[in-house]
C-alpha cells in the first residue's frame, strides 16, 4: 500500500475500507471557546472527523482555522472547511500553511455562500480563486511543493483533500460532470449536499459509478436530520439547492405532534442503512445543525459504532 | 466612456484558425471614440486577417460590418440578413457585444476582437485612464470630485496610505496618488476637516459584490 497523502484518521478509515461516519460543529458567533468545546464534546468518539464551517451562510463567526485547534486540543479530529469568499490567493495559501502546521491534516474546499444571504451584505466578496482553483492549490501545494506561482515551498502541507458535490443543483445533468472535474483537479473526498431526495440522489450515484468516479475518490453521502416540519419547509422553500420532497414533509407531519423529530431521526437511519449499501458511497457525512448531542444516539442507532481505529 | 484595447493580432487568428468566413462587426459607441471597434477598426483587422491568411495560402471571406451600438438589440438585429453566412464572428465593440450578438443569434460562433479595460476618459490623444469603478453609489463628492475606489490601488476611504510618495502610488511611479490629489483638491478648497472625519465601510450592495446588476426604470418600459 503505497503512503498515505495526509495521514489524518479520515484518511486511515477511508482508506482501510470501513464506511466512514463525519460530523459537523459550527463554530461560535463569539469567543465563546466552552459553548464550542461542549458542542463538539457530543461527537468525540462518534465521528471519523468534523467538519468546522468557515463562517457558514456569509455570517461571522469564529474563524475556521482556530475552531479547528480547538477541536483538535480537545481530541477530536478536525476537517477544516474554507471558503472562498473571504480571501484571496495569498491568505488562502498562506491559511493551508498555518493549519497544516498546527495539526491540522484534512481540508473541505468551498466557494463559500454569497454575503448576500449572511449578516454582512454589504461586504466585499474575494472570489479570486473559485473551489476547483482551491482544490488545485492545495493539491498543488501538497503533491508538487509549489505556491501557485510555481515558486518551492519549504516543506508543504500534507492535507486529506474534501470538496463538496450538490447533486440537486442544476441543472441536474451537468452535476456528475462537475463532481468528475472536482476529483481531476484533486479531490480525495466529496461531501454531498444534505440529501432528501433518495431517487435523485440514486441517479445521480449511478451516474457515478459508471463513470468510475467512485474509484478515484471517497463520495460521502450527506444527511442532515429534520428537527420538525418547520424546518422541513424552510429547507424546502428558503434554503439554495435544497431538495426536499413534499413525501417526507407529509412523513413528518403525519408523525403527529411531538413526534416529528423522532420521525426524523428514523429518516436519517433509513438513509444510513441504504448507503452502507449503495454501491460508490463511502461513508455518510451527518450535519446535525445546532443538535451535536443528538449525534451519539444517532450513530448508535444507525449501528456505525465503535469508530475504527487504523 | 468604456475604453479597449485590440486583443493581439495573433491570440484573434489563433480562435478562429478553423474558419474561412469570417465577419467582423464593430460598433460606432465608446469603442469607435477610443479608437479600437469603430468602422476604421474593422477595416484593419479585416485586412489583416486577409494578409495572414494570404500568406498561408488559405482562402477565406472576410465581411464587415459596423453597427450603430451593439449594446442595443435594435441594432443588433441589422445582422440577421448576413451573420448565417459566416462561420465566426468577431466582435471589437467592449465586452457587451459580443454577449448581445451571442444572445440574439444563438446559433453563431461569437468571438471578442478587443479587451475591455475600464470606465474612463481621454486625457489627451492616445492616453485613456479610468474614473469609474461603477460602485453603484457615487461618493465623490466627499474626495473632492475625484474616486478613490476607482483610483486608489487599494480603493481606500480614508486614504493616504504610507506608501504615497511625491505624488506617486507606491505601485508605480507611473500611478499618480489620488488620495495625493484629494488631499490637495481639499485643501485648497478649505475642506480638510472633512478629510479628517472617519469614514466608515462601504456598502457594496449596489457594486459587483452585490451580484450581476439589471436596472428597471419603470416610466420607460413600455
Amino acid at each position: 500500500m503505497s503512503e498515505y497523502k495526509s495521514g489524518s484518521n479520515l484518511e486511515k478509515v477511508l482508506r482501510a475500507g470501513h464506511f466512514a461516519f463525519t460530523g459537523e460543529c459550527g463554530p461560535p458567533q463569539g469567543a465563546n471557546v466552552e459553548h464550542l468545546k461542549e458542542k463538539a464534546g457530543h461527537l468525540k468518539g462518534c465521528v471519523d472527523a468534523v467538519n468546522v464551517t468557515d463562517n457558514q451562510t456569509a455570517v461571522v463567526r469564529m474563524s475556521s482555522w482556530a475552531a479547528s485547534i480547538i477541536l483538535l486540543q480537545e481530541g477530536l479530529e478536525p476537517n477544516f472547511q474554507m471558503v472562498c469568499r473571504d480571501r484571496n490567493r495569498l491568505a488562502i495559501q498562506s491559511d493551508i500553511l498555518g493549519v497544516y502546521s498546527l495539526g491540522i491534516r484534512n481540508m473541505l474546499c468551498l466557494s463559500g455562500d454569497h454575503q448576500k444571504f449572511g449578516n454582512h451584505p454589504e461586504a466585499k466578496n474575494v472570489f479570486d480563486i473559485d473551489s476547483m482553483q482551491l482544490i488545485y492549490t492545495v493539491k498543488t501545494m501538497r503533491d508538487e511543493g509549489k505556491f501557485l506561482n510555481g515558486q518551492d515551498i519549504d516543506v508543504p502541507p500534507k492535507l486529506f483533500i474534501g470538496a463538496a458535490s450538490n447533486p440537486f443543483a442544476e441543472p441536474f445533468d451537468f452535476r456528475v460532470y462537475r463532481l468528475a472535474k472536482k476529483i481531476s483537479a484533486g479531490a480525495d473526498f466529496i461531501q454531498t449536499q444534505c440529501i432528501y431526495n433518495m431517487d435523485k440522489f440514486r441517479e445521480f450515484m449511478k451516474r457515478a459509478v459508471d463513470m468510475g468516479l467512485h474509484e478515484k475518490c471517497y463520495i460521502l453521502a450527506g444527511i442532515t436530520p429534520m428537527k420538525s416540519v418547520g424546518m422541513a419547509l424552510y429547507m424546502a422553500r428558503q434554503v439554495p439547492g435544497m431538495d426536499v420532497p413534499d413525501s417526507l414533509v407529509k412523513r413528518l407531519r403525519g408523525a403527529g405532534k411531538g413526534k416529528a423529530a423522532e420521525e426524523g431521526i428514523k429518516f436519517v437511519l433509513e438513509q444510513i442503512e441504504e448507503f452502507k449499501e449503495m454501491e460508490g458511497v463511502a461513508g455518510v457525512h451527518l450535519m446535525a445543525i445546532e443538535w451535536e448531542h443528538k449525534v451519539p444516539e444517532i450513530a448508535e442507532r444507525a449501528g456505525v459504532l465503535p469508530r475504527p481505529t487504523v | 466612456m468604456i475604453v479597449a484595447e485590440p486583443k493581439p493580432i495573433k491570440e484573434l487568428l489563433e480562435m478562429v484558425k478553423d474558419s474561412n468566413r469570417i465577419l467582423v462587426v464593430g460598433c460606432k459607441g465608446c469603442v469607435t471614440v477610443c479608437n479600437v471597434g469603430g468602422a476604421k477598426e474593422v477595416a484593419i483587422l479585416a485586412s489583416s486577417i486577409r494578409i495572414s491568411r494570404k500568406k498561408l495560402g488559405r482562402e477565406i471571406e472576410v465581411g464587415e460590418h459596423t453597427l450603430e451600438r451593439q449594446c442595443d438589440p435594435e441594432y443588433v438585429d441589422e445582422l440577421k440578413d448576413m451573420i448565417g453566412d459566416y462561420d465566426a464572428v468577431i466582435s471589437i465593440a467592449c465586452g457587451v457585444g459580443p454577449q448581445f450578438l451571442s444572445e440574439r443569434y444563438p446559433s453563431s460562433r461569437i468571438f471578442p476582437g478587443v479587451n475591455t479595460q475600464f470606465m474612463g476618459g481621454a486625457e489627451e490623444h492616445g492616453i485613456w485612464s479610468e474614473r469609474c469603478a461603477g460602485c453603484g453609489t457615487c461618493v465623490v463628492h466627499y474626495f473632492g470630485g475625484l474616486c478613490p475606489i476607482a483610483r486608489c490601488s487599494k480603493s481606500l476611504l480614508n486614504g493616504p496610505c504610507g506608501g504615497s510618495s511625491n505624488g506617486k502610488c507606491e505601485i508605480s511611479k507611473d500611478v499618480e496618488c489620488v488620495w495625493d490629489l484629494i488631499v490637495r483638491k481639499m485643501m485648497e478648497q478649505d475642506r480638510l476637516d472633512e478629510l479628517i472625519e472617519f469614514k466608515p465601510p462601504k456598502s457594496w450592495i449596489t457594486a459587483r459584490d452585490g451580484g450581476p446588476r439589471r436596472m428597471i426604470r419603470e416610466e420607460l418600459v413600455k
